[in-house]
C-alpha cells in the first residue's frame, strides 16, 4: 500500500498541521511515511501545501506529482491541483470557502463546509480538522488508530487545552454527511 | 529496536551533530535552512554550547576557524548564496589542515536566485570552492535519517583526516520530515595534539596557519595534504547501488533527485526497461570505481542533476567517455518528475535500437 | 651582577622581519611584557592579522593562530568560546581591523566579546607597499592616493576609538602611541591594562597604538616619530575614550 496525500490552502489554516498528524499516526503504527511543505517567504495568508506519503514499502521520492488524494481547502488549490489527482482518486474541499464543484467526474467527491461547522463549534482555526475527520472516516488506509497518541505529539505542550476540541473538530467532520 | 522520531532533515542535522559532541555553532539566517540555527539556539545554552548568530556568514565562518583551531567540535550552516561568502574562510581551514563541518542546504542560484531546492553548488562543493588546491569531503544525504547518520560520519572522517568536511543537502531533504532514530551516534574523541589550547608551558607553542611564504614548503605541505586526499579516495567512497546488476542504463543520481530517480528505475522496470540508479553518497570522493565498472555494462548513463550539468563531469571522467552520458536535469527550484526522466531514458532506448 | 633589562619570555627568539625604525617590535615588546606581568603566556592564544604583522605567529612564544584579513575578532570569538579560561589576544593594523574587518570589529565589541585587542594604527598600507588606509590623513599622499588623500572622492579616516566608544559593548577603549619614551610607558601600562581587564572578565578591551611606518612614510626614523607628534595625534587625540568600570565607579 502506498498512499500519496496532498492538503492544501492558505497559510495560517493548519495544512501542515494536518499533514503532521496523519504522519505521525504512520510513524506509530510502524509503516514508512514522508512529510514535505511548501516553503515560502510567506508566513500567513499566502499558499501553503503539504505532501504525505504513506507506505508499507520505502518510499522513493516524497515529491507528489499524482495525489491519491487531494485535500484543497481554498479555491486556487482546487484549480490548480484538480487535474493532478490520479483517476479514482479521492477529492475533499471546503466548500465554504469554495464556492464551485469540482470539475472532474473520474473522482470521488466530498463536498464539506469546514469552515462553516468549525465556525460553529466555536473554533473557527480548526476547519482543517474537520476535513482530516472527514478523510479518516472513509479512506480506509487512514484509520483512526494510534490517533489520539499522534494528535498528542503534533499539539504542543502549551496547547494541550486544544487537544480536545481537536478531537471535537474532528467528529464533526467524521459525521457530516456529504 | 531504536525508537523514531518525526524530524525534519534540518533539525535531524542539529541534533546528530550535538549528539556527535558538537558544541560550537556559528550561523547567520538564511532560508531554507532555518530551522537548524533555530534549533542550535534552543539546545546550546541548555547543554552548556555556544550558539551564535554572527554579523555575517564571513564572520561566522572565521569563528568556526577559531573553535576548529582549538580542536573543539564546531560548524556552521548556510544555504548557498551563503555558503558563497564562507568560501574564503573554508579555504583557511583546509590550508590550516582542520576539521570542521559546513552545511550547505542548496537553494537556486546563481546571485540571489531563489529559496527553492536546488543541486548548483557541486562544483563549489567537490572542487575546492575557495582559492588553492584543496578538497572537502562532500556527503550527500537523500533522506532525514541521512541527514542525521552523515552528519555523524562526516565529524568523524573530519577529525580522522584533518580536513574540513561538507554536507550538501538541498532545500526539500532539509525541509522535509520523515522517521528517524537517532540513538545510534555516539561520540568518539580524537586526539588533537596540534590545537591551540594554551602550551601551560609545557610544549612549545603550536601554530594554526595556512601561510608558507617559502614556496619549497608551501608545495611540500601541498603535497603531502593530497597523499592524505589519495588515501580519502581510497578508503572512504560510500554509494548505493540500486538494480545496476543487469542494468543497461544506469541513472546516476544524489540528494532529492536520487529519490526520484528511484521511482523512475521501479517504474521503468515494470515496463520491462532495465534501468538501474548509482547514487553517490559522498561527492568528493566520487564514486569512480563504481562508475567505470559500470559502464561495462550499460549501454548509457543519464545524470539527474538540480543542476545545469555539474556531476555529469565526473561520471564522463569516471567512465572515460566508454559508454554516452546525457543529462535529465531542472534548475531554477525546480525538481524533475519521475516521468521526465523516463522519457530520457526511453529516448535514449530508442535512439540505440 | 644585577639584571636591569631582559627580552620578555613571551616574546620568541626569531628576529623580527620589521622595517627600521617600525614600531611594530616595540608593539610586541609591550604585549609580551603584558603577558609576562600577569603570568599568562601559558594560557595565552593569540591571532595574528594579514599585514606587516602577519609573522606575529612566530614571535610570541604562546600559541598563535593566523586569521583571514580583517577575521581576527571573529577568529578570536571563536577560540575565546571554546575555551573561555584562556586569554585570547588578536594583534591587528589599521587596514585589517578598519577596512576589511570592521564588521567583524565592531560586533566583535559590540557584544563585549572577553578579548584584548591590539590595534596599530599606522596611517597606511604597509606589507603591500603603502597604500591608502582607512586611517591615512586627509592630504596623505600614499600609492593609491599620489596627489593626497582627497576627502571628496576617498572620504575621511575613521576614528576607531571615537566610534567604537559610542557602544555599550565594550569594557575599555584607549589610545596611545609609542613615538616617546613617556607614550610608550603610558602604552604599556595601556596594554598591560588590556589584559588584565581579560584575567578579571570585564570584556572587550582595545588599545589602538599610533604608530611609525617610516619606510611609506618616505621619512626618516626620527622624522616619522616627529610627524606622529605633528599630524597624526592631532587627528587621532590620545586618552581614554571608554573605560566602563571606572565610569561605574564615578557613578557610584
Amino acid at each position: 500500500m502506498t498512499l500519496e496525500i496532498l492538503f492544501a490552502g492558505f497559510g495560517g489554516q493548519g495544512i501542515l498541521f494536518s499533514g503532521k498528524l496523519l504522519a505521525y499516526k504512520a510513524l506509530l503504527e510502524d509503516r514508512q511515511v514522508s512529510w514535505l511543505p511548501s516553503y515560502g517567504p510567506e508566513m500567513r495568508g499566502g499558499t501553503a501545501n503539504c505532501s504525505v506519503t504513506i507506505s508499507d514499502t520505502p518510499i522513493g521520492s516524497p515529491i507528489i506529482t499524482k495525489p491519491d488524494i487531494l485535500i484543497a481547502m481554498n479555491l486556487p488549490s482546487l484549480d490548480k491541483y484538480e487535474d493532478a489527482v490520479k483517476p479514482g482518486g479521492k477529492i475533499f474541499i471546503d466548500s465554504t470557502l469554495i464556492t464551485r464543484h469540482v470539475k472532474r467526474t473520474d473522482v470521488e467527491v466530498y463536498e464539506i463546509p469546514a469552515t462553516m461547522l468549525a465556525n460553529e463549534m466555536g473554533a473557527p482555526t480548526l476547519a482543517n480538522m474537520v476535513m482530516t475527520g472527514k478523510l479518516m472516516s472513509v479512506v480506509p488506509e487512514i484509520s483512526r488508530d494510534f490517533l489520539e497518541d499522534a494528535l498528542h505529539k503534533c499539539v504542543s505542550a502549551r496547547h494541550q487545552n486544544l487537544y480536545d476540541l481537536n478531537l471535537k473538530a474532528m467528529d464533526i467532520g467524521a459525521a457530516y454527511e456529504c | 529496536m531504536a525508537e523514531k522520531v518525526l524530524m525534519k532533515g534540518n533539525e535531524a542535522i542539529a541534533e546528530a551533530a550535538i549528539r556527535s559532541g558538537c558544541r560550537h555553532y556559528f550561523g547567520y539566517p538564511i532560508t531554507p535552512q532555518t530551522e537548524l540555527a533555530a534549533y542550535m539556539a534552543k539546545m546550546m545554552p541548555k547543554i552548556g554550547g555556544t550558539f551564535l548568530q554572527a554579523e555575517s556568514e564571513i564572520a561566522a565562518i572565521n569563528m568556526v576557524y577559531g573553535v576548529a583551531g582549538t580542536g573543539k567540535r564546531v560548524m556552521t550552516s548556510s544555504s548557498s548564496p551563503g555558503v558563497s561568502l564562507k568560501q574564503e574562510g573554508i579555504s583557511y581551514i583546509a590550508g590550516s589542515d582542520l576539521p570542521a563541518l559546513i552545511i550547505n542546504v542548496q537553494r537556486g542560484g546563481p546571485g540571489l536566485g531563489g529559496i527553492q531546492p536546488s543541486q548548483s553548488d557541486y562544483f563549489q562543493a567537490t572542487k575546492g570552492g575557495g582559492h588553492g588546491d584543496y578538497h572537502l569531503i562532500v556527503l550527500a544525504p537523500a533522506s532525514v535519517q541521512e541527514m542525521a547518520d552523515l552528519t555523524a560520519l562526516a565529524f568523524d572522517l573530519a577529525d580522522k583526516y584533518r580536513m574540513p568536511a561538507m554536507i550538501l543537502a538541498d532545500g526539500t531533504i532539509g525541509q522535509m520530515m520523515e522517521p528517524v532514530t537517532l540513538e545510534n551516534i555516539e561520540y568518539k574523541p580524537v586526539e588533537k595534539p596540534w590545537a591551540i589550547t594554551g602550551t601551560e608551558g609545557k610544549r612549545k607553542h603550536n601554530i594554526i596557519n595556512s601561510l608558507y611564504l617559502n614556496p619549497e614548503m608551501l608545495e611540500k605541505k601541498n603535497l603531502e595534504r593530497f597523499e592524505r586526499y589519495k588515501t580519502v579516495e581510497e578508503n572512504e567512497v560510500r554509494f548505493e547501488s540500486f538494480m545496476m546488476d543487469d542494468a543497461e542504463i544506469g541513472l546516476v543520481a544524489y540528494g532529492i533527485a536520487a529519490r526520484v530517480a528511484k521511482n523512475a528505475v521501479t517504474a521503468l522496470r515494470a515496463e520491462g526497461i532495465k534501468a538501474g540508479l548509482i547514487r553517490p553518497v559522498t561527492l568528493w570522493p566520487f564514486p569512480k570505481k563504481a562508475v567505470l565498472e559500470a559502464s561495462d555494462k550499460v549501454k548509457a548513463f543519464v545524470s539527474v542533476e538540480l543542476s545545469m550539468g555539474q556531476m555529469i563531469e565526473d561520471i564522463k571522467l569516471a567512465e572515460n567517455s566508454k559508454k554516452p552520458v546525457v543529462l535529465c536535469s531542472r534548475v531554477g527550484g525546480m525538481i524533475p518528475t519521475p516521468e521526465q526522466i523516463i522519457e530520457t531514458v526511453k529516448n535514449l532506448e530508442g535512439g540505440m535500437d | 651582577m644585577a639584571i636591569v633589562y631582559e627580552k620578555p619570555h613571551a616574546l620568541s627568539d626569531l628576529e623580527l622581519h620589521y622595517c627600521p625604525g617600525c614600531t611594530h617590535g616595540i608593539i610586541h615588546k609591550l604585549v609580551a611584557q603584558a603577558i609576562d606581568a600577569l603570568d599568562i603566556e601559558g594560557i595565552t592564544i593569540g591571532v595574528a592579522p594579514v599585514g606587516c604583522a602577519v609573522m606575529a605567529y612566530d614571535y610570541f612564544n604562546c600559541d598563535m593562530a593566523e586569521a583571514a584579513h580583517g577575521r581576527a575578532p571573529a577568529m578570536a570569538t571563536g577560540i575565546k568560546r571554546s575555551l573561555p579560561d584562556r586569554i585570547v589576544f588578536t594583534y591587528q593594523g589599521d587596514g585589517d581591523l578598519a577596512s576589511i574587518g570592521m564588521a567583524e570589529t565592531v560586533h566583535a565589541a559590540t557584544r563585549g566579546e572577553n578579548i584584548t585587542v591590539i590595534f596599530v594604527n599606522n596611517a597606511i598600507y604597509g606589507m603591500t607597499g603603502g597604500q591608502m588606509a582607512p586611517t591615512s590623513l586627509p592630504g596623505q599622499v600614499t600609492q593609491t592616493s599620489p596627489y593626497g588623500r582627497d576627502v571628496k572622492t576617498a572620504g575621511y579616516p575613521v576614528r576607531v576609538c571615537e566610534m567604537l566608544a559610542t557602544l555599550d559593548g565594550p569594557e575599555y577603549i584607549e589610545r596611545v602611541a609609542v613615538n616617546s619614551v613617556k607614550n610608550i610607558n603610558n602604552a604599556k601600562r595601556a596594554i598591560e591594562k588590556a589584559f588584565r581587564n581579560q584575567v578579571e572578565g570585564k570584556g572587550f578591551s582595545l588599545i589602538e597604538v599610533v604608530s611609525a611606518c617610516p619606510t611609506n612614510w618616505g621619512l626618516s626614523p626620527q622624522e616619522a616619530l616627529k610627524w606622529i607628534d605633528d599630524k597624526m595625534i592631532p587627528y587621532y587625540p590620545l586618552g581614554v575614550y571608554k573605560d566602563r568600570t571606572a565610569a561605574a565607579a564615578k557613578e557610584a
